[in-house]
């Protein structure tokens, strides 16, 4: 099993370039889950990341916060100041797993996993999260919410690696993150939400709902014209626009579709003027 | 006393079986069958793999019959022509790098030619699908008691209910694991993980064509078994005997989490419907039930795990006209086997839910109908076992009431309910028993024994197959004997269980260890008192003294005090009737929850939980608190959490991402007090305890979820899921 | 079966000394210090990262040994249950945070960590902090009262 072991960004992205099937290992927290009965995987060739200690730090500009690309929950989680403008990712990152999970799980290898069910990828979503993409032919940005194709599929190439995450900065009057999961704690969601409202407008990100963690437009519409809702049922008509959900090993469709309304309802009650 | 080995188990120096370091070893692998029922046609051995380095065994490679000994030899050690269940083992394979053992494993591909078969234990099979008899039931059994018919025509009401709990996966922290080999003297030695060494060595012995000298079975530190290491073991150590008899070397046979959790045994689902007929004053005057189990393919456990249900099903109350109707039913399911409370956590789910429904029917308060109904001493259970243990059953339930403070936290919880607009708020209670011991003629019919053996140096070292997995054996046991001989605990040995060492006192299972085993610990070292011609006053340091005089004067020998099983006295049961004393003494409990149900979700959680009972007197309150406590916790995971989902019969979510236990954040602390009325004829006082944690906190939650919400709660896992359709859809799901 | 051709030099500091060892690229930190190190305190309960049972610490953190690649603590520190002193840990043997035993090697981690941490209790109750650690035998009662014990003894 091959290890490539770049000692810096720009190594790593002309090691890639060779060898676009190599697979980017952060934290290892996706990737090695049920390591040695994943006989396939021991034959794929690995780019290690972890040495790239300049990627580690999330970084602070006069308007964004700037996650790196090997920034975990945990480097978040005690960071006094992304806890006041940014609550939505300390609520998210103390939901995902537990400690040992967040001392090791990046938010970048949260994006790249493109898990439907993600718990930091509807947060960023809601924060208007921009992706920064490094290879040997340069860097792209793309939205977050633009990133995701289809199910685990993402507007990545083989040969680019996530080098940041841009999250600008701003004043946000509604900020709402609700995990339903199986249990308080290590659970995967069943129904993932996050909510925003700034001078930008509202932003409202489902997770678990479809093949992709995604905005719900219809629900923003819903949200931005003022429409009169009155009980969770109202807001079923936006939700079956916006989300696809399905019965898995996990929870049913029916419970995800009532269950986002009930909850999406309770969260804007008082929050949103046209609400109750 | 603290726990005994509590340090070697904090600072990671406990060894278990995975730990060992076992010179030359081979690392086996299991290949199973993909199919829950059909004929063999083919074992493909597949390319890529340099099959001259893999051992490989199948069924051609056994020397004697083809059968694990359970309780019958219905189950095959390794499949030959055809599969009963998904994931029976066919063919084992070894080789010195566990990478490579998995590899030539994922190889090799069991092709079967399906046939139908039945997975569903509630419906009468086709005729295609029997495979037991001539209606897959392995089993039947049938309490009666006065005539319950005409009692329940001439009941003032009658409330039909029908109940169902799901399988529940151990998910002991430690997965099943062996290593055998075959020493210098021939002597075929398996070390492992285990709650029973005499019954790996009963299969050891049955199958292999070995005497009971060729055979040692070492239990190594076992990191938790709840019943799911009792049988299921002697399939692991015949594995990997097999393995080791045709390589030549020894193997180690260590289970991965999915393939444990998959393939090895859990607790029978089962269904129980009940019929019960009550007067104008809420006396139970009759009690019908069917209690049906599923066992899973093949008979393991099965028939007393349905006896012990339905000695248990009609709860610790009174009343004069009782049918039980038992079966345990074949299903090409994974089999079921052992686990905590072994059946009696079904029934009492049923039972003491269903007191519930009759209460809300009745419009009475769920307490009181418990009150008015409990057993008092002098009365008789549904065997026509009269109690006489002295037990204050009513005091148990008003402690366990105050300690909830049950009446002003009811009226709280009316008030909030009205108030929030998606939390609801409730209490709930159960009163149940547990038989301790074997049932009936079980315990005489083991013949359990003991020593207790002077040392050279004048200490003592107790000879018992009791093992500790994590539930206080070592340590009590210590002081059983420190406490009956005067030593200090430093002075008691407690050998390690091995059955070339240990008479055999018995499984470790049955909440009999400190009642039936500390006993015979107590009666062993008053048979050393006797052969050192000493009288029962002979304590401490001149016992001491006198053991350490008697090797100086016979150098070389060996000095043993011996017990073997005797019944307590009046103990009179019919196995051919299922009537009389069906345990020689009950522990009795009052366990109340409180919940709270957030309605956006459907999520109950609970919030509080008080566990009031009575097992005799307490050896080590520690030790007794966290079997309580654990115990609790394992049965909320069960009422709320843990699902078992089947395709095919086993079990497809079988990692713990998707078999949910409770975590630290889940449960609330478990509050819990003790009544003790010592029991004359158990170790030290004790009666059982290991297992009646597991009996009162399902129906405890059920029934305070269904008074938060007024939702019929009758199944468990009580899921969110299955919340919103009983809230959302009535009782669609609901049987007839 | 091709032996060590892909063999990777891994040089760290383990329990406080210098370490090097040389493993297959596709060994996982729990299997190196279980089988190659002689460290078989720390216990594989799932291969999942969700049991907790192989938490070590990594340059001070707790994290699941299951799921680190051996190659990535090159030049990192590793701590495993064998470096915790036995004293620290009377608290917990007093409460009965122990029972079978084979989730213990991952909480005692976990909660020494905690204790010598106290400052994340400020947005962190201990349940929540141990959620990591599943235990199936104790319903965790005793493992969250040996530490606040041992907290309240070290006076934090």
């Amino acid at each position: 099993m091959p290890v490539l072991t770049p000692e810096s960004l720009e190594e790593a992205c002309r090691l890639l370039a060779a060898d676009p099937g190599a697979v980017p290992m952060a934290g290892g927290t996706d990737l090695l889950v049920h390591w040695p009965q994943n006989l396939d995987a021991h034959g794929r060739t690995y780019l290690d990341l972890s040495r790239l200690d300049e990627l580690r730090p999330l970084r602070w500009t006069d308007d964004a916060l700037v996650l790196g690309a090997l920034t975990t929950y945990w480097d978040v989680i005690r960071d006094p100041r992304a806890g006041e403008e940014f609550p939505l990712l300390i609520a998210a990152g103390r939901q995902v797993g537990a400690v040992q999970i967040q001392a090791r799980g990046t938010w970048a290898g949260n994006v790249v996993n493109a898990s439907p069910a993600a718990d930091g990828v509807p947060v960023l979503m809601a924060y208007d999260a921009v992706v920064e993409l490094a290879s040997a032919e340069g860097t792209e940005e793309v939205p977050l919410d633009a990133f995701y194709l289809g199910y685990k599929r993402m507007r990545r190439r083989g040969d680019q690696l996530v080098a940041a995450i841009r999250l600008p900065r701003r004043a946000y009057d509604v900020a709402i993150f609700e995990k339903v999961g199986s249990r308080r704690a290590q659970a995967i969601a069943k129904v993932g939400l996050a909510l925003t409202r700034s001078a930008a407008g509202w932003r409202v990100v489902a997770a678990s709902m479809a093949p992709t963690v995604c905005r719900c437009r219809a629900l923003e519409k819903l949200l931005t014209d003022g429409a009169a809702v009155a009980s969770p049922d109202d807001l079923l008509a936006a939700i079956r626009q916006d989300v696809k959900p399905i019965d898995d090993v996990r929870s049913t469709a029916a419970y995800r579709e009532r269950v986002m309304a009930r909850v999406l309802y309770h969260a804007l009650l008082g929050k949103a003027e046209s609400f109750g | 006393m603290k726990r005994r080995e509590g340090l070697a188990k904090l600072t990671g120096r406990e060894p278990y079986v995975d730990d060992l370091a076992v010179d030359g070893a081979l690392w086996g692998m299991t290949v199973r069958s993909p199919a829950p029922r059909g004929r063999i046609r083919e074992v493909r051995f597949g390319d890529g793999v340099d099959w001259s380095e893999v051992v490989v065994v199948d069924h051609r490679d056994l020397p004697g019959p083809n059968q694990v000994k359970h309780l019958t030899v219905d189950q095959p050690i390794l499949a030959a022509a055809a599969v009963r269940h998904v994931h029976e083992p066919v063919v084992l394979l070894a080789h010195p790098s566990r990478r490579a053992a998995r590899r030539a494993a994922a190889a090799v591909e069991v092709v079967v030619d399906p046939e139908p078969a039945v997975l569903d234990f509630r419906a009468p099979p086709r005729p295609e699908q029997v495979q037991h008899g001539d209606d897959n039931v392995f089993t039947r059994l049938t309490i009666a008691k006065g005539d319950v018919e005409r009692a329940l025509a001439a009941a003032a009401h009658v409330i039909e209910g029908v109940y169902e709990t799901g399988a529940q996966e151990h998910v002991y922290l430690e997965p099943q694991g062996m290593v055998a080999w075959v020493d210098g003297d021939g002597v075929l030695v398996v070390q492992g993980s285990m709650q029973c060494p005499y019954y790996v060595v009963e299969a050891l012995t049955h199958a292999l064509g070995r005497g009971r000298d060729a055979v040692r079975v070492v239990q190594t530190a076992t990191g938790g078994g709840f019943g799911g290491k009792e049988d299921f073991p002697s399939c692991v150590a015949l594995h990997a005997a097999l393995l080791a008899m045709k390589a030549g070397r020894p193997v180690k046979l260590v289970y991965e989490r999915g393939e444990d959790m998959a393939a090895t045994t859990k607790r029978h689902p089962s269904r129980v419907r009940h019929r019960t007929g009550v007067d104008a004053g809420g006396r139970l005057v009759a009690q019908h039930l069917e209690v049906t189990l599923d066992a899973g393919a093949y008979v393991t456990l099965s028939p007393v795990v349905l006896s012990r249900a339905i000695i248990h099903a009609a709860g610790p109350y009174r009343c004069d006209h009782v049918l039980i109707e038992g079966r345990a039913v074949l299903t090409n399911s994974v089999p079921y086997g052992a686990f905590r409370g072994f059946g009696a956590p079904q029934t009492h789910f049923a039972n003491e839910r269903h007191m519930d429904v009759v209460a809300h029917r009745l419009g009475l308060d769920p307490v009181e109908l418990r009150r008015r109904n409990l057993l008092a001493d002098g009365e008789s259970t549904a065997t026509g076992q009269v109690i006489r243990d002295g037990v204050d059953r009513a005091a148990l339930l008003d402690q366990a009431l105050e300690l909830a403070s049950f009446g002003e936290r009811r009226a709280a919880h009316e008030r909030f309910n009205r108030e929030h607009p998606y939390l609801r708020r409730g209490l709930g209670v159960a009163t149940v028993h547990h038989g301790a011991g074997f049932t009936g003629s079980g315990e005489v019919f083991l013949a359990s024994e003991v020593e207790v053996a002077g040392l050279p140096d004048g200490r003592v070292e107790v000879l018992t197959a009791s093992t500790e997995m994590g539930q206080g054996t070592t340590t009590v046991f210590t002081q059983v004997a420190a406490a009956h001989l005067g030593y200090e605990p430093d002075d008691v040995e407690i050998a390690q269980p091995d059955t070339s060492r240990v008479p055999n006192s018995g499984p470790t299972v049955a909440s009999r260890t400190v009642m039936v085993v500390g006993r015979l610990i107590e009666r062993a070292g008053d048979d050393l008192r006797r052969r050192l011609g000493l009288d029962g006053g002979a304590r401490g340091a001149a016992l001491k003294e006198a053991v350490a005089a008697w090797h100086r004067a016979h150098p070389g020998e060996s000095l043993r005090g011996f017990a073997r099983y005797e019944p307590p006295p009046g103990i009179r049961w019919d196995d051919a009737t299922y009537r009389g004393d069906a345990y020689a003494t009950f522990g009795w409990a009052a366990y109340v929850a409180e919940v709270e149900v957030d309605l956006r979700t459907f999520t109950p959680r609970v919030t509080d939980f008080v566990a009031v009972q009575d097992v005799g007197r307490i050896v080590n309150e520690t030790l007794a608190r966290g079997q309580v406590q654990g115990g609790v916790v394992q049965a909320i995971g069960w009422a709320l959490l843990e699902e078992c989902k089947l395709e095919g019969g086993a079990m497809v979510n079988n990692q713990l991402t998707d078999y949910i236990i409770p975590t630290s954040e889940d449960v609330p602390p478990v509050r819990v007090a003790f009544q003790e009325t010592p029991y004359p004829y158990g170790g030290m006082g004790a009666k059982g305890l290991g297992e009646l944690p597991m009996d009162a906190p399902a129906p405890a939650i059920a029934n305070a979820v269904a008074a938060a919400t007024g939702a019929a709660a009758w199944k468990i896992p009580l899921t969110p899921e299955h919340l919103m359709e009983l809230m959302e859809d009535g009782d669609h799901a609901r049987p007839g | 079966m091709p032996a060590q051709a892909d063999a990777i030099e891994v040089f760290f500091e383990l329990n406080g000394e210098p370490t090097t060892v040389s493993v297959p690229a596709s060994d996982r930190l729990l299997d190196t210090l279980r089988y190659d190190l002689g460290l078989p305190g720390t216990k594989e309960g799932c291969g999942e990262g969700e049991c907790g049972a192989c938490t070590v610490y990594l340059d001070g953190l707790p994290v699941n040994s299951c799921l680190v690649p051996t190659y990535q603590v090159r030049g990192r520190r590793v701590a495993t249950v064998e470096s915790l002193d036995p004293a620290e840990l009377d608290d917990l043997h007093a409460a009965g945070a122990t029972q079978c035993g084979a989730c213990t090697p991952g909480v005692a981690m976990t909660a020494r960590w905690i204790c010598e941490h106290p400052e994340v209790l400020a947005r962190h109750t201990v349940r929540q902090l141990m959620a990591g650690n599943l235990c199936r035998c104790t319903g965790y009662d005793g493992i969250v009262d040996g530490i606040e014990a041992t907290l309240a003894r070290e006076g934090k």
